[in-house]
């Protein structure tokens, strides 16, 4: 996009490129003019493309040695971490790597959330990340079901029971998705083929969401539009390319200590006991990167009710950017939206950590406040922020602020971390 | 701008596109059914429909969990004072309203499935605020009839098809 008229430097080059124009789609990714002032938290992108990466093919090499049966499943798993040559290295890289996937997306998301970059023009961007979001869910969902221990199947049990909650036809979807009249095994095979598919269209959908990224280009901290290429902008390569490798390198770091020093402390105990249909584990909590919106589930006393309110919770993500009236991206220059950034961060934690405690007394009153405020985040704070809150003046370019003499010096350096960014 | 007009009237190609689509759209629709319906339960599995369980050596108090399609089956044997406690409960108090005359035909036994109409979970036998039972999973409460009386599931636990084949069996589906 940024340079048609490239042709390649050899003959064969050229010759190819007429036919099938790879080296056309290269030269854009290499030559790829992004904002100059990203800063770490754009970094996370090429973060969750590795993670991605890393789960299928360890997935793939896992999937050699698992069987998906009932009677075999768990000691399959023992299998691997036992006998399998490295077997224990590609189980917990794949066990921690959905963790660290998690982890990654949610820095993602909440990235875009304070910079602004889900408003016009990156609405389609982000939405395919909702439903990428969606899929990780499914699929980390599924995979957890795999191993046919105690969690496995009472995650399962509880999971699918969900859709009983829905009038009429309820009960005959989950002996559908269940293919029997409780989780057994028919619904373990199916868990496992489509554990093995998502990925893949992740991987799809992943594409498009570069695609849709490359038409306006990055977002970047100061929230306003660029021309590129400009002197506001540097070739994505080597520029961002070892920025990115050095975040990635620092990640890595993070995910090695979970694997080779904590490597069970994400998971539960519970689920190294083989599947027992006739007895639930005391105390059925989700992964931790699903507590939130469990949270919500049981904040809402009645079944149905709490289904839709846990389901809304995410997709009132994909209207976000028509939920927020605010012109402005960057929260840089909003100070008012500023603060309800944090508190709605810390109100996701703060539903994280109830969604993991017992549902009665203080624990489900604290869940109750915070899940009203997520609503009322999204639906009452953040339409009206755009009408009433007094923004601080953009620069006119990212460039502007470091070079002096604008009016909105004074406004940037207030700011610790857009000065940071921009040098 | 005549033949304007004519276009708009419908003519012989427009009936011969919405019968193409038609008959395309029941094509996929039989198409699809099978790879659908393939995902419910098979014949092996609608042929475990039923279990007989010899309740012989069950004293009053007593409680058995049996497995029938995959699902956990309470069988209790009931004393005396959790009968009373089951039949003295003013059925307007009810979540769910359900006689227990209606749930255990014959006042000592009572068989249901032993699923936590909330999400499917097994309640804990003896347990809980009305002494019946007790979901672990988002704190369900049942009484000694199985009936919801305290928590986030909508109905009473489910009492499956069964009978007395004789004194000591219990037939379940």
């Amino acid at each position: 996009m940024s340079n048609h008229e490239y042709t390649p430097s050899s003959k064969f080059g050229k010759w190819f490129n007429d036919r099938l124009p790879l080296l056309t789609l290269a030269n854009h990714l290499t030559d790829y003019p992004t904002p100059k002032n990203l800063n770490y938290w754009w970094t996370f992108g090429g973060i969750l493309t590795f993670c991605l990466i890393t789960q299928i093919v360890t997935g793939l090499v896992l999937a050699m040695h698992y069987i998906a049966h009932a009677d075999m499943a768990f000691s399959s798993v023992e299998h691997i971490m036992r006998d399998v040559n490295y077997g224990w290295l590609l189980r917990y890289v794949h066990a921690n790597g959905a963790s660290m996937f998690f982890l990654a997306v949610y820095i993602h998301i909440f990235r875009s959330l304070f910079y602004g970059s889900y408003k016009s023009p990156r609405e389609i961007i982000w939405i395919l990340g909702i439903i990428i979001y969606l899929l990780m869910m499914a699929a980390a969902f599924m995979g957890y079901v795999l191993p046919w221990g105690q969690m496995s199947f009472w995650g399962a049990t509880v999971i699918t029971n969900l859709f009983s909650a829905i009038p009429l036809v309820g009960e005959s979807i989950t002996t559908w998705l269940w293919g029997g009249y409780s989780v057994d095994n028919p619904t373990l095979t199916r868990f496992f083929t489509l554990h093995y598919l998502i990925p893949f269209l992740i991987l799809g959908l992943v594409v498009l969401h570069i695609w849709a990224l490359h038409v306006p280009g990055n977002n970047n901290p100061v929230g306003i539009d660029i021309k590129k290429p400009s002197k506001d902008t540097v070739p994505f390569h080597p520029y961002i390319v070892i920025k990115d490798a050095f975040a990635l390198l620092m990640f890595c770091i993070v995910f090695a200590l979970f694997v080779f020093y904590q490597p069970n402390i994400l998971g539960h105990a519970d689920n190294y006991i083989e599947a027992d249909p006739l007895v639930t584990p005391a105390h059925i909590v989700p992964e931790w990167y699903l507590l939130p919106f469990y949270a919500i589930l049981r904040s809402v006393p009645d079944k149905l009710m709490g289904v839709v309110a846990m389901l809304s919770a995410i997709l009132i993500l994909a209207a976000l950017p028509w939920l927020d009236t605010s012109k402005v991206r960057s929260a840089v220059f909003r100070p008012l939206f500023r603060q309800f950034y944090w508190i709605l961060v810390a109100d996701v934690l703060i539903l994280g950590y109830v969604g993991a405690m017992p549902a009665e007394g203080l624990y489900l009153l604290i869940a109750r406040v915070a899940t009203a405020y997520y609503f009322a985040h999204f639906l009452i704070i953040l339409p009206v922020l755009g009408w009433k809150e007094k923004t601080t003046p953009l620069p006119l370019s990212i460039t502007e602020p470091v070079l002096g003499g604008s009016p909105n010096l004074a406004a940037a350096r207030s700011d610790e971390k857009i000065e940071k960014t921009i040098k | 701008m005549s033949d304007q007009k004519d276009e708009k009237k419908t003519n012989r190609r427009d009936f011969l596109f919405t019968a193409t689509a038609a008959a395309g759209a029941v094509g996929v629709g039989a198409a699809v059914w099978p790879l659908v319906d393939q995902m419910n339960p098979d014949a092996s599995v609608k042929a475990l429909a039923s279990t007989e369980v010899d309740v012989s050596s069950m004293q009053p108090g007593q409680s058995l969990t049996v497995l029938w399609r995959g699902k956990p089956v309470f069988i209790k044997r009931r004393t005396e004072d959790e009968i009373k406690k089951a039949r003295t409960v003013d059925i307007n108090d009810l979540k769910h309203p359900e006689k227990d005359e209606d749930r255990a035909k014959n006042p000592e036994w009572l068989v249901m499935l032993g699923i936590c109409t909330h999400l499917g979970c097994v309640p804990l036998t003896d347990k809980g605020d009305y002494d019946g039972w007790f979901c672990p999973c988002h704190g369900s409460h049942y009484d000694t009839s199985g009936r919801i009386r305290k928590g986030p599931a909508p109905t009473n636990m489910e009492i499956p098809k069964y009978e007395f084949v004789n004194t000591n069996t219990i037939k379940i589906g």
